[in-house]
């Protein structure tokens, strides 16, 4: 897995609640056998005016100008602020592989769905949960201010914004250790195989119609 | 010390080891399946040179992208089936205990094939690469969806890394009203809770309302426990759930069998046992209800009038109302039952079992569908479903009212194969979720029950069931 420490990123606000995996990556796209080249589909039905489908080429494709991430400003964005309930609906990974393919390591957003920000930290992304308060005070500045970018460290869990205010955040410990090192989590697991083993063993013999 | 809840059993029965910030490894009985979210974890299994840890606990079949019809002319479009063909490939190297393959006579959506053959039991964690996992909460199982990287994980390891989820409890008493079903359940939940309610929180349904349904019925109400933010829904199993698994393909056997009921009738939550959160709700207040805007959130009851952004305080909620009128085309004040359509879609995990089929075809039978219903299309969740379904003669009824009667599969649900809207169609749907696009791009998705929908075909616009 891609490590995470820390990045000074540019911003870009994505000001609307409840953001489902369908609008991150429309279900055409999954139908791909792999795990790339999913980027220049983020927010497909957002981004362009025509129907978007696998494979196709996105260069020429006409722009929906008023979608903010196709404003030239943020370009090269590697923050991406949210509101609440970003990445619910669907459990489908190709939503954070196209996050991660567009460029974008840092969500922050009041809250996250489940399974969506579960599946952040297997691909090196990094979910933040701020208040609702702290959010739109990150909105306001990122469109107030051209060029704003926030520095997110995950060692030390803070994010500071370019007038140097910092703010700090949790993460669970265990998530934390695997980002900052980049660890295969299943190569980790395998380490407890004579656990599980043991465990498996034990489970067939109170609930043996279980292994059938 | 208080007693346990049904969740805190289930859990503690698949702790293998706990980390000290409470990072847990838990062992997976049941692994489902699906061409969509699995050829990369293969893959990446291939590419590390592992093998399946207990291919016997896989289940597995096609079933996001295979069409509904014309299935001798097989998958047209050349993705879809590379899709399809890598999961044929992926199970005969890795092996299974079960596989249906498309076209196979069992084939269906993988959230019915599982109970249909008795391979979701009560005590059981059960995972999949998709989010409708929660379906099988319904036996009592600790069920959820999983990412890809968790999928292979899964594979790997038969474990999952997971936190230990709140629990919320949400009791549903008294009697439901005449037609009013276990999607009004669902969606009327929802309507409380909002799509975030439920987020960190596993939910059990209780109450005389849940006893009271079919399994079936409880399926739908565990489905859509992920709109309400749940990542699983559960329900303890009871004399029905023995019942229905009885005699199943993979239920427990003869000599097993009480051993393995008496077990499960241990998995209820201890009448002490405390929740985190309680929702409590009268069956009788329910009504059959309508989305009307982009998130099952935003649903009412069939008699109410589509919201006025004015009337909304909240900044974030009244552009979320304005956003989800634009995109739905309706005016605000308009009555649902003034809502007419151009599609009407009965089918996908939430709603393609015998149960939902009958409750549509009671009300399809004798009538016509609308003029100005385009299509109207009955899609059973399985192979099982199709032929009980035509058995009872349903496809008789739905096919002379003017519905298709197609093959099963997702379908119309999230439109990865041919069955879609256009830019600006309506559809009353019996899926789980009217998100933008989510149907087809630019499609207008609204959420009803099985017999709202078909009495919807016939009217061409919305009505109250209860009337017709």
């Amino acid at each position: 897995m891609k490590a995470f420490t820390q990045i000074t990123g540019l911003a870009a606000p994505l000001d609307r609640a409840n953001v489902d995996t369908d609008a991150i990556i429309p279900k055409q796209f999954l139908k791909s056998i792999k795990r790339t080249g999913f980027g220049p589909y983020l927010f497909d039905e957002w981004r362009y005016t025509n129907y978007g489908e696998p494979d196709m080429d996105c260069t020429n494709r006409p722009l929906n100008e008023s979608f903010v991430l196709n404003q030239a400003r943020y370009k090269g964005a590697q923050v991406l602020l949210a509101r609440e309930n970003f990445g619910c609906g669907s459990s489908r990974e190709h939503a954070p592989w196209a996050i991660d393919d567009y460029g974008f390591r840092v969500i922050i957003a009041p809250s996250f769905a489940d399974i969506f920000y579960n599946n952040c930290f297997k691909n090196g992304i990094l979910p933040i949960v701020a208040s609702a308060e702290k959010v739109e005070q990150l909105f306001k500045e990122c469109e107030a201010t051209e060029g704003y970018a926030l520095k997110v460290d995950l060692s030390s869990q803070t994010v500071t914004t370019p007038s140097g205010e910092s703010f700090s955040f949790e993460v669970n410990e265990t998530s934390k250790h695997n980002l900052l090192n980049g660890l295969d989590e299943i190569g980790l697991t395998l380490a407890h195989e004579d656990k599980i083993r043991a465990f498996e063993s034990n489970h067939q013999q109170q609930q043996p119609w279980l292994f059938a | 010390m208080a007693g346990k809840t049904l969740y805190d059993k289930l859990w503690d029965s698949h702790l293998v080891h706990q980390d000290a910030d409470g990072t847990s490894l838990i062992y997976i009985d049941r692994h489902l399946v699906h061409e969509v979210t699995s050829p990369q974890a293969f893959e990446g299994l291939r590419m590390a040179g592992r093998k399946p840890w207990r291919n016997s606990s896989i289940v597995a079949n096609p079933d996001h992208n295979t069409p509904t019809k014309d299935w001798d002319k097989g998958i047209e479009d050349p993705v879809s089936k590379l899709q399809v063909d890598t999961l044929d490939k992926n199970m005969k190297e890795f092996g299974s205990l079960v596989y249906f393959p498309f076209k196979d006579k069992n084939q269906g959506i993988i959230h019915v094939i599982g109970p249909e053959h008795g391979t979701t039991l009560p005590g059981m964690t059960v995972v999949c690469g998709d989010s409708h996992t929660s379906t099988h909460g319904a036996f009592g199982a600790l069920a959820h969806g999983i990412g890809t990287s968790e999928v292979e994980h899964v594979l790997a390891t038969q474990t999952l890394v997971a936190k230990k989820s709140k629990s919320m409890l949400v009791k549903v008493n008294g009697k439901l009203g005449v037609g009013v079903t276990a999607k009004d359940v669902a969606l009327a939940v929802i309507g409380i809770t909002g799509t975030a309610g439920g987020t960190g929180y596993a939910i059990e349904f209780a109450g005389d309302v849940i006893s009271d349904l079919s399994m079936e019925g409880r399926m739908t109400i565990c489905n859509m426990a992920i709109e309400a933010g749940a990542r699983a829904g559960i329900m303890a199993p009871d004399e029905k759930t023995a019942a229905y698994l009885r005699g199943k393909q993979y239920a427990p056997k003869a000599d097993q069998w009480d051993a393995a009921v008496q077990y499960w009738n241990t998995l209820h939550s201890d009448a002490d046992a405390d929740f985190d959160a309680v929702i409590e709700l009268e069956g009788g207040d329910i009504q059959p209800q309508v989305t009307w805007g982009t998130s099952p959130e935003q649903v009412l009851p069939i008699g109410a009038t589509v919201p006025d952004p004015v009337n909304e305080a909240d900044a974030t909620k009244r552009t979320s109302i304005e956003n989800a009128l634009k995109y739905m085309g309706l005016t605000p004040n308009t009555p649902i039952t003034d809502i007419k359509l151009d599609k009407v879609f009965i089918g996908s995990c939430t709603n393609s079992r015998i149960e939902d089929l009958r409750a549509a075809a009671v009300v399809a039978k004798g009538k016509k569908v609308a003029s100005n219903i385009d299509v109207a299309m009955v899609v059973p969740g399985s192979g099982i479903v199709k032929r009980q379904a035509e058995e009872e003669g349903l496809d008789k009824i739905f096919i002379e009212a003017g519905f298709e009667w197609r093959e099963p599969g997702c379908s119309m649900c999230l439109a990865m194969n041919a069955d879609r809207l256009s830019a600006g169609e309506r559809c009353a749907s019996t899926s789980n979720r009217n998100f933008e696009g989510r149907q087809g791009p630019g499609g207008r998705t609204h959420l009803v029950s099985p017999a709202m929908a078909a009495a919807a075909a016939i009217a061409g616009h919305f009505v109250d069931v209860r009337n017709v």
